[in-house]
């Protein structure tokens, strides 16, 4: 299990330093109804982020505010250091050129290819503009490592779900985002599919050392997130050491409120009712 | 009270939200050029058949009901000039405008609204597109741009429909028809008859756009914004309609009718 190399957690550490995002007393509401509540947390560079909690209980909502795409009614957002809060939606586009999201079904173009689906952040985000060439070596290398490299000419719809999730990562990934932000990663799917999914999600986050966020209602996927890494030599997921996770840290929803912050040893030793019952019941 | 007035005053202020933010991307970069001419495509291209047969028969309904009434006081030569009056200045431009209204705001509402529901605007939006720019304009300048144009067309198919029924059931000769249409119209016609398309387009474009982006509640959600959108821009168009058609009538009367 333990006893590792962790060149990767030196790493982490070295860069640790700037903070991606952070949230002050957070709330949001639709038509008086808090979706959110006063959320607090922060994250810095080359940490990971599990979100757990049921469904309805306001992770969309926390993702969604994160990059400004849902605006807080009271309490501030900081993306990169910088205030978004109440910055205009043009302002934002270069903040969002440096974040991938995953959307919770994919949202994919369902009137665009695989091909043109993966390329178009790079097409439409000014800072990230590129060759022809290059742009079409970016989108085949993004696709196949999500192995689908074969789909370019497919549309969203030929797709099964799975693929199109793994479309999706591709999308995300596909200009090397400093924070990426999975929404529900492997809702709705299989348990086999579901597991593949989070191995591309580990391994995206240990190859690049990616800020990861990623929100679900699957303990497992953050205990994926939490036991192991992406080994180069293997080509595989192995155990992780706790150094190399050290940078992951948990927390936990319930109905808008952040009822849980802290390690996944100390999500596993709660004695809060709501939460151990969460972990128990997967 | 207030609590029911409440809902309809948001809306009408968010959509007139929407139209400031549509008129500010006009001039704004980028401009998205193939998505414009796809649109004018589905929108002029695609309403073509149906707009065809619209005014051409519209037309020829024309013709048969005044013939009837112009024989009994030995007028049928004044065929030509009522169809052609009746259908510039209304006919043409509000039966085109609904038929594309059923068709696009329809059309426009529920691909817009399904993008909504499936989380298609929001990637846009964290992808580096304004969805108003990408989608709510091209649709905007290609309905602007094409309604008038079908309309045009549908005046004349319409024409042509009033010809048949001139020619072959009141034995009116080519030029007799032709030239009493051609005289009757003046300026104001004309200009009424485009001025209506072209206000209609704005209201068909924007009303589908505004109920396709602020669909919530899933597919369910998609089919009331389809609803609502057909409906809303179909009435909206009847009550432009009266006021323009007011303005004209007022512009005739004060002898400025351009004419
Ligand atoms: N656009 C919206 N309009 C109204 N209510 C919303 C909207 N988005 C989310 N909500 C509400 O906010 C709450 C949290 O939603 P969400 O963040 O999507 O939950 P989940 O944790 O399943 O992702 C839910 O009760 C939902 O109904
Ligand atoms: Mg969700």
């Amino acid at each position: 299990m333990t006893g590792h190399p962790s060149t990767q957690t030196a790493h982490r550490d070295a860069s640790q330093e700037y903070e991606i995002l952070r949230f002050e007393h957070v709330t949001i509401a639709f038509d008086g109804d808090p979706a959110i509540q006063d959320i607090s947390f922060q994250i810095r560079h080359g940490e990971s982020l599990v979100i757990l909690g049921s469904a309805g209980s306001g992770k969309t909502v926390i993702l969604k505010t994160s990059i400004g795409l849902l605006r807080p009614e009271s309490g501030r957002v900081f993306l990169f250091g910088e205030d978004i809060t109440h910055r205009k939606e043009l302002d934002l586009f270069d903040l969002r050129a440096r974040v991938g999201m995953l959307f919770q079904e994919g949202a994919l173009f369902d009137s665009l290819t695989i091909e043109e689906n993966v390329s178009y952040p790079l097409l439409n985000q000014k800072t990230l503009r590129c060759t022809e060439s290059e742009m079409h070596n970016r989108v085949e290398e993004s696709l196949r490592f999500v192995e689908l490299e074969h789909t370019l000419e497919k549309f969203p719809s030929e797709l099964s779900g799975g693929m199109r999730r793994r479309v999706g990562i591709a999308r995300a990934n596909v200009t090397k985002p400093e924070l990426v932000i999975y929404d529900s990663p492997t809702a709705g799917l299989d348990p086999i599919t579901a597991n593949n999914i989070m191995a591309l999600i580990v391994k995206e986050r240990d190859l690049r050392r990616a800020t990861t966020i990623i929100v679900t209602q699957r303990f497992q996927d953050g205990q994926i997130m939490a036991k192991y890494r992406y080994d180069r030599e293997q080509q595989n997921l192995v155990a992780a050491s706790p150094a190399d996770v050290a940078g992951l840290r948990l927390m936990v929803m319930k109905d808008g409120r952040l009822v849980f912050q802290g390690t996944q040893q100390e999500l596993e030793q709660s004695r809060d009712p709501y939460i151990s019952k969460f972990v128990l019941r997967h | 009270m207030l609590d029911i007035l409440k809902g309809p005053v948001l809306s009408i202020q968010e959509f007139f939200v929407l139209c400031g933010r549509t008129i500010k991307s006009l001039g704004r970069r980028p401009h998205y050029f193939p998505d414009l001419v796809a649109q004018m495509d589905i929108i002029g291209v695609g309403s073509l058949p149906i707009v065809l047969l619209c005014g051409f028969f519209s037309g020829v309904v024309m013709a048969l009901q005044m013939s009837r009434a112009l024989r009994t006081y030995g007028a049928v030569t004044q065929t030509g000039p009522i169809v052609a009056i009746t259908l510039v200045r209304e006919m043409g431009p509000v039966l085109t405008s609904i038929v594309v209204a059923g068709r696009n705001s329809a059309g426009i509402a529920s691909e817009l609204g399904s993008m909504k529901v499936t989380e298609q605007i929001d990637a846009m939006r964290a992808l580096g597109t304004d969805p108003v720019q990408k989608l709510v304009k091209p649709r905007l300048i290609a309905t602007s741009i094409m309604l008038p144009c079908l309309t045009v067309i549908a005046d004349f198919v319409g024409l042509v429909g009033g010809f048949m029924i001139a020619h072959f059931m009141l034995s009116l000769t080519g030029s007799e028809y032709w030239n009493g249409a051609y005289r009757a119209l003046e300026y104001n016609d004309v200009a009424q008859g485009l001025i209506k398309p072209f206000v209609y387009a704005l209201v068909i474009a924007m009303v589908g756009c505004f109920y396709g982006l602020r669909t919530t509640g899933g597919t369910q959600g998609v089919g009331l914004s389809t609803t609502k959108a057909v409906v809303i821009a179909i009435v909206w168009i009847f009550v432009l309609n009266a006021f323009i058609t007011q303005i004209f009538v007022w512009l005739a009367e004060k002898g400025l009718g351009l004419s």
